[in-house]
């Protein structure tokens, strides 16, 4: 195994082959538009201006790549203890529901200062919550946690349907709502904030949730690469036994990630519900939680890797939603095809080239090496 | 064999580059057909590296190969295998719920339908079986086999696919001194039939046993060639390292002192409900060293991991310090490490040390909650990495430096960086396992120096190793485990391999006679 990863130069592992798989998805894409009769440039075009063009589309496309961090995070901080956690999705719908339920009892009693903690740690719990009912059946009973998590995505599906359609509905409207939340509640927009330092922007739903997000990444990093915990986190991750030898146990350390990643996942209800839409209601999770892992793949797991990944997921989102806009030839249906295609080369197919790659290096590159 | 007089392996000028490291450099190597060929060399000295290129795991940077007088070019183990090269590894490439049959029949199927392969198979396997005397029942299943016959079945694997020359990467490890007898037997009988052997090892009494010829590297390059009646251990054991080596380890009698630890009919069950220690009863003093021999598989791991906290008791109790630990009271492996106990695994790679951790990180384990390395957040990089560096200027830790991956040193300097970490604890209680298992004879002495010094300090160490030479030249006492059991306890200084070995083998020297006829 270590002579797998000695073969590649980092720069060309964690650079170069995630740009060659990006690459690889949009050739392939650019095929597919170009049998449906269409130009592929003109649509490569529109996608990167819509994503990058203007300020609105640069607000929308920094808006979902908040959403992006946030589980791309949760994801990795789960693979570092070597767990693959697919719940990001309900364990974000989760968070967004104690976000929610937080502002509904305290949004007429409390400044805006006091509840955003509040908001901010009902997200975490919620969201760790979700995930450790998983983890506990993992770590204690051995149940696997694919597909515990999973199953918990359907579970949180079901119960958001439940408690808005009967409980947390505005009464007499028709739309499983809850009711708007006061306005001391709402998360600034990034036009507003920077509207305080004379700054004019475009509207658009990017708001502080941005700094919250890269805030966290920060924190995971010092987390994994500067702290104990982080320490056994990896330990357990990487060599079970080692971490037994050294008198950590594996079944608290996998409830500690799975908390953590699940609190993380949880942020983006932050990003939502205070952030965005100012009410609780159904689907705003909107597969951020199952990007997520493909964010995470991509980023190699690490925050820095997440943030730019994060940053390509949503701008094809952007661009995407763009794209379908502009040409009513390519259909959203087309666009979910091309954000699959990312996600594919990116993340599941993510180390088909290695070997090719290793073989080029090792043909070109390593002489060269070692005459230096 | 066909062209008769042709050597059966010629290597010409094998170069092989891992990045800037030059793993062979102009290796040249002639093995007669028919003859057993001794490669022996330090941990890192390129020996594996060039067995992987004869067998094609890797390809090497330049060179040629002849099999047989013909020029061939292998580029995988596929190819190697036509070539009628086989090779027996260290680890066993075995499928444990898979019989015997099956085991050899594996890649070698011969069809879609398993039925028709396997009665040739029976019929051939059979033959060779008569033939090399390595008798093992066809259908018996390969995980309930012992170890010695399970590195039949490796060699009935080679043969079966018609091997003519065979690999072997230090097949003794895992065998008593008299399994390891009887397979020099079965070496010695294929060699009358015309197979040529190419034996790696460390173990320089078996290459004086086996080898006709003999091939020394060090450092990539292939220093020495030698008819193996013509030159001694010690003129061997010089070439390994560059320098004359101390081959016996020079030491005082011990001075016992204070019990620091004592067991008391100690049982381990494990998971699958087998009884691994059975009702064990031992004591360990201060300054002295117990060594517990025993064939690999008989309990001394599992006795190991409960004595240092990893594995829970199943009954008895265990004094450590006044501390009594039982089934109803357990202790982890932090809480014994509190109890001044320090433990070095069998097995550095899986337990020893996280290999995808840089050195610095891998230093630290099992001590990550020391104030010395940890604030109350944030782990204290920069002493950490400070503190490794003095290890591994003390300990000889080569590359010295902490930031390289802990999979990127060698055997031996993996093992020195555990010992560095748990030896520097000055523990009272020193658990070792294996200290010196793929370790070269430049780092056994000092190992085997080190662990010495730990005794004479007052240390109480417990030494469980499979390599008999190292518990009788280190333990003052031996204790011989079999099935779990402590079957016999004899005083190392009268102590010698013979009546150790048959205790091994639980043939107890009154019936030593007919265990050694039968």
């Amino acid at each position: 195994m270590a002579s797998t990863t000695a073969k590649l130069p980092v720069w060309a592992d964690v650079v170069l082959l995630p740009l060659i798989n990006v690459a690889l998805a949009f050739l392939v894409s650019g095929l597919l538009i170009a049998a449906l009769g269409q130009d592929p440039f003109e649509a490569t075009w529109i996608l990167v201006r819509g994503a990058f063009g203007y300020e609105e589309s640069l607000g929308y496309t920094f808006y979902y790549t908040t959403n992006f961090i946030f589980t791309g995070l949760a994801v990795a901080v789960a693979f570092h203890a070597m767990l693959f956690n697919i719940g990001g999705e309900g364990q974000a719908y989760i968070g967004g529901l104690g976000v929610g339920l937080a502002c509904l009892a305290l949004d007429q009693s409390l400044p805006f200062i006091l509840l955003l903690p509040i908001c901010i740690v009902g997200a975490a719990l919620f969201g760790a919550a979700w995930a450790f009912i998983p983890a506990y059946l993992q770590a204690k009973r051995g149940s696997h946690i694919v597909i515990t998590t999973i199953m918990f995505n359907f579970i949180a599906a079901s119960v958001m349907v439940y408690l808005l359609a009967n409980v947390l509905i505005k009464p007499g409207q028709m739309s499983p709502e809850s009711r708007e939340f006061a306005s001391n509640a709402w998360l600034p927009f990034m036009h507003e904030a920077l509207a305080w330092f004379g700054i004019e922007v475009a509207r658009s739903p990017l708001n502080l949730s941005l700094v919250w997000a890269l805030i966290c990444c920060v924190g995971v990093w010092a987390l994994i690469w500067h702290t104990r915990w982080g320490y056994e986190i990896r330990s357990v991750g990487s060599n079970v036994d080692a971490a037994v030898y050294a008198g950590i146990a594996p079944a608290r350390i996998i409830i500690i990630a799975m908390c953590l990643s699940g609190g993380l996942a949880g942020f983006v209800g932050i990003n939502e519900i205070i952030g965005v839409q100012h009410r609780l209601l159904l689907d705003f999770s909107a597969g951020y939680g199952f990007t997520g892992i493909a964010v995470s793949l991509m980023g190699r797991n690490h925050p820095v890797g997440i943030v730019l990944a994060s940053l390509l997921f949503g701008a094809l989102y952007q661009g995407g939603a763009e794209l379908s806009f502009e040409n009513p030839a390519f259909t959203p249906d087309l666009v979910v095809v091309i954000q699959g295609l990312v996600v594919l080369f990116s993340g599941a197919l993510s180390y088909m080239l290695r070997p090719t790659l290793e073989r080029l290096f090792q043909r070109f590159a390593a002489p060269a090496l070692v005459e230096a | 064999m066909a062209a008769s007089g042709a050597p059966a392996i010629v290597l010409r000028g094998i170069n092989k580059h891992f990045g800037p490291v030059h793993a062979n450099r102009e290796v040249s190597l002639t093995v007669p057909a028919g003859t057993i060929h001794g490669i022996v060399g330090e941990n890192g000295a390129g020996k594996s590296t060039l067995m992987s290129i004869l067998y094609g795991f890797y390809q090497a940077d330049s060179g040629e190969i002849e099999v047989a007088g013909e020029a061939r070019r292998i580029a995988s183990p596929e190819d190697a295998i036509k070539a009628g090269i086989g090779m027996v590894h260290q680890h066993f490439m075995l499928v444990d719920v898979f019989t015997v049959l099956e085991n050899i029949l594996l890649g070698a199927e011969g069809g879609p339908l398993l039925a028709g392969g396997l009665a040739a198979a029976r019929a051939e396997v059979e033959r060779l079986e008569r033939d090399y005397g390595l008798e093992v029942d066809p259908d018996a299943v390969v995980g309930e086999l012992p170890v010695g016959l399970r590195q039949r079945v490796e060699l009935l694997k080679a043969l079966y696919r018609g091997a003519g020359i065979l690999i072997l990467d230090e097949p003794t490890g895992v065998l008593t001194p008299q399994e390891a007898d009887r397979l020099f037997e079965i070496l010695r009988s294929m060699r009358e039939r015309g197979v040529t052997i190419i034996l790696i090892t460390h173990k320089l009494r078996e290459i004086m046993a086996i080898t006709d010829n003999v091939s020394v590297m060090r450092a990539g390059e292939i220093v020495a060639e030698r008819a193996t009646a013509e030159t001694t251990r010690e003129e061997l054991a010089e070439l390994m390292v560059g320098r004359p080596v101390l081959l016996r380890v020079e030491k005082t009698a011990a001075r016992p002192a204070e019990v620091v630890l004592q067991a008391r009919d100690l049982t381990v069950i494990d998971d699958k409900g087998v009884v691994r220690v059975d009702h064990v009863d031992f004591t360990l003093r201060a300054g002295e060293i117990v060594g517990i021999a025993g064939v690999s598989g008989n309990g001394q791991s599992e006795l190991l991991e409960a004595l240092s906290g990893i594995r829970p008791l199943d009954g008895g109790e265990l004094v450590v310090h006044g501390t009594t630990i039982t089934p109803e009271r357990p202790r982890d492996a932090h809480h014994m490490r509190a109890l001044n106990l320090a433990h070095v695994p069998e097995d550095r790679q899986r337990m020893g040390l996280v290999p995808a951790f840089q050195a610095w990180e891998s230093a630290i384990l099992g001590y990550q909650d020391d104030p010395q390395y940890t604030g109350p957040v944030f782990l204290k990089i920069g002493a950490i990495v400070g503190d490794t560096t003095a290890k591994m200027a003390r300990f000889d830790v080569r590359p010295a430096e902490p930031l390289l991956g802990s999979a990127n040193f060698s055997g031996g300097n993996q093992q020195k960086l555990v010992l560095a970490r748990e030896i520097e604890r000055q523990p009272e209680i020193l658990l070792v396992g294996q200290p010196t298992r793929g370790v070269d004879i430049g780092a056994i002495e000092f190992i085997h120096r080190r662990l010495i010094e730990m005794r004479d300090g007052c240390c109480g160490v417990l030494l469980v190793s499979v390599e008999l030479d190292e518990i009788l030249s280190l333990s003052d006492r031996i204790l011989v485990m079999f099935e779990g059991r402590i079957v016999g306890e004899v005083p190392g200084a009268e102590a010698d391999a013979r009546t150790i070995g048959l205790m091994m083998a639980n043939a107890m020297p009154d019936e030593a006679t007919v265990a050694a006829d039968g």
